[in-house]
């Protein structure tokens, strides 16, 4: 194989001018049965990736509403390797949609880079996100993933100057992934038209596509970032289902799938982006 | 004698430029904080070298901490074990009653040179909170101090002293409610108020350039001690022993003689109930390396990388990590990395109160417990340095309960 699903994936959409809608729930939540069927389920509502949070002890960069989902995962002991299973499971069923992981680093560290990044990658891994490993880190990481085909996906966030934008696209692949506020997963409201002007600032250093996330909460943020950006990712919106019918899990596929359902049709009709374009 | 013990320490410059000790430390937070840390390093490096800076530091060290503190010759206690002499480096006799204040007022004042007017800080026994309130209230400085909802429960006195220098402090209910716990949740804060807010990190953890930063604060503890010794015996001390939490007074006292090679170096962690329990708080006797609060280091982690829960008999050493200077001390082989029960330094904690009048503080008492079973494997004309961190007053409520009495 050459290169992960993530490109083609993109080309496509661009081709198309669709904004890319990205779920993130955590594996494993609330407990370990629910994450394969939920995959398909969100696909099936309109998600075009899929980030599945791999659960941490100590997620720093999480508000309360995604440390909690960590918390109900770790409940079952789910690990790393538990969610490369969760991937090769869906894989059986669904070999187009583009599925990224995103946790911390010390899961990754402790199964060794090389192991995971064969791992993942033969189970049908596409991208890593790690939250806590800044470029200048990922030296050695970056060579690894990129020859086992997973796009190591970076952040930009609101305090990134111009200097590291630069060198944040240089070494991103897959795409990159703007942190639309200072503070944690879940956390207030975003400003759009300072989202809309760090898009400028970061496409003048870069092609590769932008996924907006942190801060979108409905329908509405969801096109209006929609709007500037190429895609944009749900997390928090979604995990508070998980947490609200924590113990209905019965109930979660149907509540998540409303609230991508409704994010999906508010993007495909934000006339907006067309005439920004 | 492997390779990396020829590791050359006359030349010792270490972190490098990118905050790392060989392959420890480094930086590994969100991308938010990037920017945040790149201003802190070049404050710091600047105002390191700033007059007016040092001088005013100086100034507070003195006038305000206490400093220097002194070097006191534990005579009776070292006649009664029959070997070495010990020597207390006497943090405890600082204002607030231990070391974190020398870190706490640097780090404060770089704020204050930085246009920074609000601090943040974490806290386990709510010591380094209480220095944090402290400074806080010493330049009129707002204060949060983020605490586990456990601790809380567990060190009213420290958390209505903080209250009472009008710190407002947080209980934390996430994870295991304890201090690394606080410690992810003042990191959530900064990231929500980076511009506006300085975070002061309690010890030699988190990313670069806090270990050498904090380091940088701590060492006055070593440099005096160096003075002292000379002035008092002559002759610079044969061994150095301190308690090891995350690592900040244990790294003040050894960054100072690290290039003396003749002098030997003990770091003395948390065996809790004993290493073999696993109930313990030892990542360097008994952890792997791995990722936590910004760095490369040894952990308490389980298989799949998950942090676990620390036991000590004293809350400022029950933390999972440690200071990544410390990681590449042990893997050099230029300090030995051992640990004590709780009931060994619960004896040692008796033993200085009775024999010397000191009631030491739990952590501080993990480095005597240490101390005495050494000074009697050494020779009477050889000297033992102990760093003293703290006194114990905070600690009589534990150790009563843990003794079955009620006060
Ligand atoms: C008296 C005393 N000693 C030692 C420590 C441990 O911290 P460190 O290892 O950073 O010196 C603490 C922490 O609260 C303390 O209060």
């Amino acid at each position: 194989m050459a290169g992960s699903r993530l490109k083609p994936c993109f080309d496509n959409l661009r081709a198309q001018q669709r904004t890319a809608l990205i779920p993130f729930i955590t594996a494993g939540d609330p407990k370990p049965e629910v994450t394969v069927p939920m995959m398909h389920a969100m696909v099936e509502a309109g998600a075009d990736v899929i980030e599945l949070g791999v659960p941490f002890s100590d997620p720093m960069a999480d508000g309360p509403v995604i440390q909690k989902a960590s918390e109900r995962a770790l409940a079952y002991h789910t690990s790393l390797r538990d969610v490369i299973g969760m991937v090769k499971e869906f894989r059986k069923q669904n070999e187009q949609t583009p599925v990224v992981l995103m946790g911390y680093l010390n899961p990754v560290e402790i199964m060794g880079y090389e192991k995971f990044a064969q791992e993942a990658s033969a189970a049908g891994v596409d991208g890593v996100l790690t939250v806590d490993l800044p470029p200048e880190e990922a030296e050695d990481v970056m060579d690894i993933f990129s020859s086992n085909n997973l796009d190591p996906i970076f952040l930009i966030a609101p305090t990134t100057t111009d200097d590291r934008i630069k060198k944040v696209c240089s070494v991103a692949s897959g795409f990159v992934y703007y942190v639309s506020l200072k503070g944690v997963t879940g956390a207030a409201n975003l400003d759009i038209q300072g989202v809309a002007d760090k898009m400028k600032q970061i496409r003048a250093h870069t092609d590769i596509p932008i996924g907006v996330g942190f801060g979108i909460k409905d329908a509405e943020t969801a096109a209006s970032v929609g709007s500037v950006s190429d895609a944009v990712v749900v997390g928090s919106a979604l995990v508070n289902k998980f947490e609200e019918f924590a113990d209905k899990p019965d109930n979660i596929q149907k509540e998540v799938v409303a609230v991508l359902s409704s994010m999906r049709s508010a993007l495909d009709s934000g006339m907006e982006k067309a005439a920004s374009k | 004698m492997n390779q990396k013990s020829a590791f050359d320490y006359s030349q010792y410059n270490l972190p490098d430029t990118s905050g790392h000790f060989g392959p420890y430390g480094g930086r590994f937070v969100s991308e938010t904080l990037m920017a945040a840390l790149e201003e802190l390093r070049e404050a710091y490096e600047h105002y390191l070298k700033d007059p007016a800076f040092l001088k005013e530091l100086d100034d507070t060290l003195a006038n305000y901490v206490g400093r220097p503190s002194p070097l006191y010759h534990a005579e009776r206690w070292s006649r009664e074990l029959g070997g070495a002499q010990i020597y207390l480096k006497r943090e405890d006799l600082n204002h607030t009653g231990a070391h974190k204040i020398n870190n706490t007022v640097g780090q404060a004042m770089l704020a204050r040179y930085m246009g920074k007017k609000r601090i943040i800080a974490e806290t386990g026994a709510g010591q380094h909170g209480v220095a944090s309130a402290t400074v806080a209230a010493r330049f009129g400085m707002e204060c949060v101090v983020y605490m586990g909802a456990e601790d809380i429960q567990r060190q009213a006195s420290n958390v209505f002293r903080m209250k009472l220098l009008g710190a407002k402090v947080v209980p934390v209910t996430s994870g295991s409610k304890t201090l690394k716990d606080a410690l992810n949740e003042a990191m959530r804060d900064w990231v929500t108020n980076v511009d506006n807010t300085f975070y002061i990190i309690g010890t030699v953890a988190g990313p670069h350039p806090y270990p050498a930063m904090v380091r940088d604060f701590q060492a006055v503890i070593g440099r005096e001690a160096k003075e002292q010794c000379m002035a008092q015996t002559g002759k610079l001390p044969d061994a150095l022993v301190a308690c090891v939490g995350g690592g900040s007074n244990a790294i003040g006292l050894f960054y100072p003689f690290l290039a003396d090679k003749d002098v030997a170096i003990y770091g003395v962690e948390a065996a809790g109930s004993g290493i073999e329990t696993g109930k313990h708080a030892a990542p360097l006797c008994a952890g792997e390396p791995g990722v936590l609060h910004g760095n490369r280091t040894y952990l308490m982690e389980d298989k799949d990388g998950q942090i676990i829960e620390t036991h000590s008999i004293s809350a400022g050493l029950d933390y999972p990590g440690v200071g990544p200077e410390h990681a590449w001390l042990k893997d050099t082989e230029r300090a030995s990395y051992v640990a004590v029960t709780d009931d060994e330094a619960l004896d040692a904690f008796h033993a200085l109160t009775l024999i010397e009048g000191i009631i030491p503080a739990l952590e501080s008492s993990h480095a005597l417990a240490y101390a005495k079973k050494l000074a009697p494997t050494m020779k009477k004309d050889q000297v033992i340095v102990v760093n003293l961190s703290g006194r114990g007053d905070k600690d009589i409520h534990t150790v009563a309960a843990r003794e079955g009495i009620t006060l």
